[in-house]
């Protein structure tokens, strides 16, 4: 049994999951055009910005097109793997939890498995395009390590994306109120992260550093990218952000299990 | 050595009680009394490898929870339980690839697929060599008779069609022991009968070991050579059929079709139904044998015809619930 056994499974789900979705072909092609309309709305709201004042705090389009651009991206990312935790207070509730449990796999690798959301595409499409643009206008495209960086800081942002998305399933282990407070961490992080963090107080700065890792999904490598001087931390803070957010995915894995346990203790 | 060995199982769980109204969910948030349900309280049984047993017992008994213990799904607050040698919840990825469940009132299709996709989406879940998987599904296939629906959609199934197609997809890593929750509800006559006939030849053909929870007594008559009743959390009654009549009571009904509409009365024996010519007796074989119960009735009245039974298991079992409630814990 190889190792690479389980993504080959996960390959399997991804396609089955897919063709599943494809039997309502309408829906996701409208659903899609749909997403990259509203993201894409978003963003032209913040050309009119950059286009009225010329510049924010120091930050000019181009810049800040980069920091929307991977935080889009990851949040895309985690958003089409992570679909499924984001539905499981509802799997909970309806009892489908246990069929889970009966499988001879990990829960996290089922749920996670479980459902792949096509309809997410309509994010990562107006992600790649607006970084796409940034890259082009800041002249990155054979900046070498920095468009490492640049690739390794999107997988760790989706990696601290998912872990949030896996927290909040891990309330359903508790509670069977779905905790819309989750949901100012998702989709209000994101929201956050599509700005420099340099705007905002520094205690918001603090909670998004310390508590939530939201900081490095894309702030602080963005700025060894940019080139420009680190404000959080030491300079190699930037070159370890992926492994930031890659250890947070681990802990959130971890308050997993420990939801799972409690879950197969209660009965739920 | 026993294939199952659960002895002196404990779960407890603590449920918030509800208040009524509007009034009463409000002060619910702030202050939620709580009650302890004893779900099991000491259960011990033990099953061979080739058995079919069936598992009764009235709502809320414990039934769902035993199967959860065994399945892996739940972990008990005390006692052993161990399957093929291993323990459910310590060693649940190992012990579930060994086990198939089936519950009627769920599927584990995926809902918008063909059948056979989410077929081969287990066979790789439990990864079955695909030489071993395609003889598999072939014989599955015939036995339960879905070829023709293998590509449609669930979603599309009848009840019918959908709990064969369940039962195919538990059995398609071939596990030596078989949960079977209620796999006839819903169903048809003849769905049940195809679904009995699988059952009893999988466990006669194959050895399969089958544990089954039903309400049906039917299915229990024609497939369980063994009963376990659970109730409140115990076991209340643990053998065959005959020992479970038994327990509940040897009493047995003479029907009786007299020539003349007269009355009748029998030492020994109580009228427990008349219609015109035609009585229903009920007596203790222990006190009174049938033949002179017989001798006693065509004593006095010419009879037409006559027809002993025992009672039937519904009632036993209806007995046995009603017994249940009258002394709640």
């Amino acid at each position: 049994m190889s190792a690479l056994e389980p993504l080959r499974l996960y390959g399997r789900y991804f396609a089955t999951s897919i063709r599943s979705q494809l039997q309502y072909r309408a829906s996701v092609v409208m659903l899609t055009i749909g997403h990259l309309l509203m993201t894409g709305v978003e963003f032209f709201g913040m050309w009119a910005l950059f286009d009225r004042f010329g510049h924010l705090q120091q930050w000019r389009l181009a810049e800040v097109a980069l920091l929307y651009g991977m935080a889009n991206i990851a949040f895309a990312i985690s958003e089409a793997v992570g679909r499924g935790f984001k539905a499981f207070g509802q799997m909970v509730r309806k009892g489908d939890f246990d069929r889970l449990l009966l499988r001879p796999r990990g829960t996290a690798f089922q749920v996670c498995a479980q459902h792949f959301e096509l309809v997410r595409l309509g994010r990562l499409l107006q992600g790649l395009a607006v970084l796409g643009y940034a890259i082009v206008e800041l002249g990155l495209l054979d900046a070498g390590s920095r468009l490492l960086l640049l690739l390794t800081a999107i997988i760790g942002g989706a990696c601290v994306f998912t872990g949030l998305f896996i927290l909040q399933a891990t309330t359903a282990f508790w509670t069977v109120e779905s905790l819309e407070i989750f949901a100012t961490v998702t989709y209000g992080g994101v929201e956050t992260t599509q700005y420099p963090m340099s705007i905002y107080r520094d205690g918001f700065r603090s909670v998004f550093t310390f508590v939530v890792p939201l900081v490095f999904v894309n702030y602080v490598p963005g700025l060894a990218i940019l080139g420009r001087p680190q404000t959080i931390g030491p300079w190699w803070l930037a070159w370890i952000s992926p492994l930031i957010g890659l250890a947070f995915l681990l802990l959130c894995l971890r308050l997993w299990r420990l939801g799972v346990r409690h879950y197969r203790s209660t009965g739920s | 050595m026993a294939q199952i060995i659960v002895e002196n199982l404990r779960k407890h769980f603590t449920v918030a009680r509800r208040r009524r109204g509007t009034l009463g969910a409000l002060v619910g948030v702030v202050r939620r009394d709580h009650k302890i349900v004893k779900a099991l309280d000491g259960v011990s049984f033990s099953l061979e490898a080739g058995e079919l047993v069936g598992y009764i017992g009235p709502n809320g008994a414990g039934k769902s929870t035993t199967v959860k213990v065994l399945s892996g799904i739940l972990v008990p607050d005390e006692g052993r339980c161990e399957v093929s040698g291993r323990v459910p919840w310590r060693q649940r990825i190992e012990h579930v690839a060994h086990i198939g469940v089936v519950f009627g009132q769920r599927t584990q299709l995926w809902w918008d697929l063909p059948v056979v996709e989410s077929f081969e989406l287990l066979r790789d879940i439990y990864r079955v060599e695909p030489s071993d998987y395609r003889p598999r599904l072939e014989q599955l296939v015939a036995a339960l008779d879905i070829s023709t629906i293998l590509d449609t959609p669930v979603r599309q199934l009848s009840l019918g069609q959908r709990m064969r197609c369940d039962v195919v997809a538990a059995l398609l890593h071939a596990p030596g022991l078989l949960f079977l929750d209620e796999p006839t509800i819903g169903l048809d006559a003849s769905a049940k009968l195809a679904v009995r006939k699988f059952i009893r030849e999988l466990n006669e053909q194959r050895g399969t070991t089958v544990i089954l929870t039903t309400h049906d007594m039917d299915d229990i008559e024609a497939l369980c050579s063994r009963v376990v009743v659970i109730d409140r959390g115990k076991i209340f009654c643990d053998g065959d059929l005959e020992a479970l009549r038994a327990r509940v009571g040897v009493e047995r009904r003479l029907t009786l079709e007299l020539e003349h509409d007269a009355p009748l009365s029998i030492d020994g024996a109580t009228v427990v139904s008349r219609n015109g010519g035609q009585v229903v007796l009920a007596f203790d074989p222990e006190q009174l044998s049938t033949a002179e119960l017989i001798a006693r009735v065509t004593e006095q009245h010419p009879v037409r015809d006559l027809l002993v039974e025992k009672s039937p298991i519904e009632e036993i079992v209806a007995k046995l619930y009603d017994d249940a409630q009258e002394d709640p814990a």
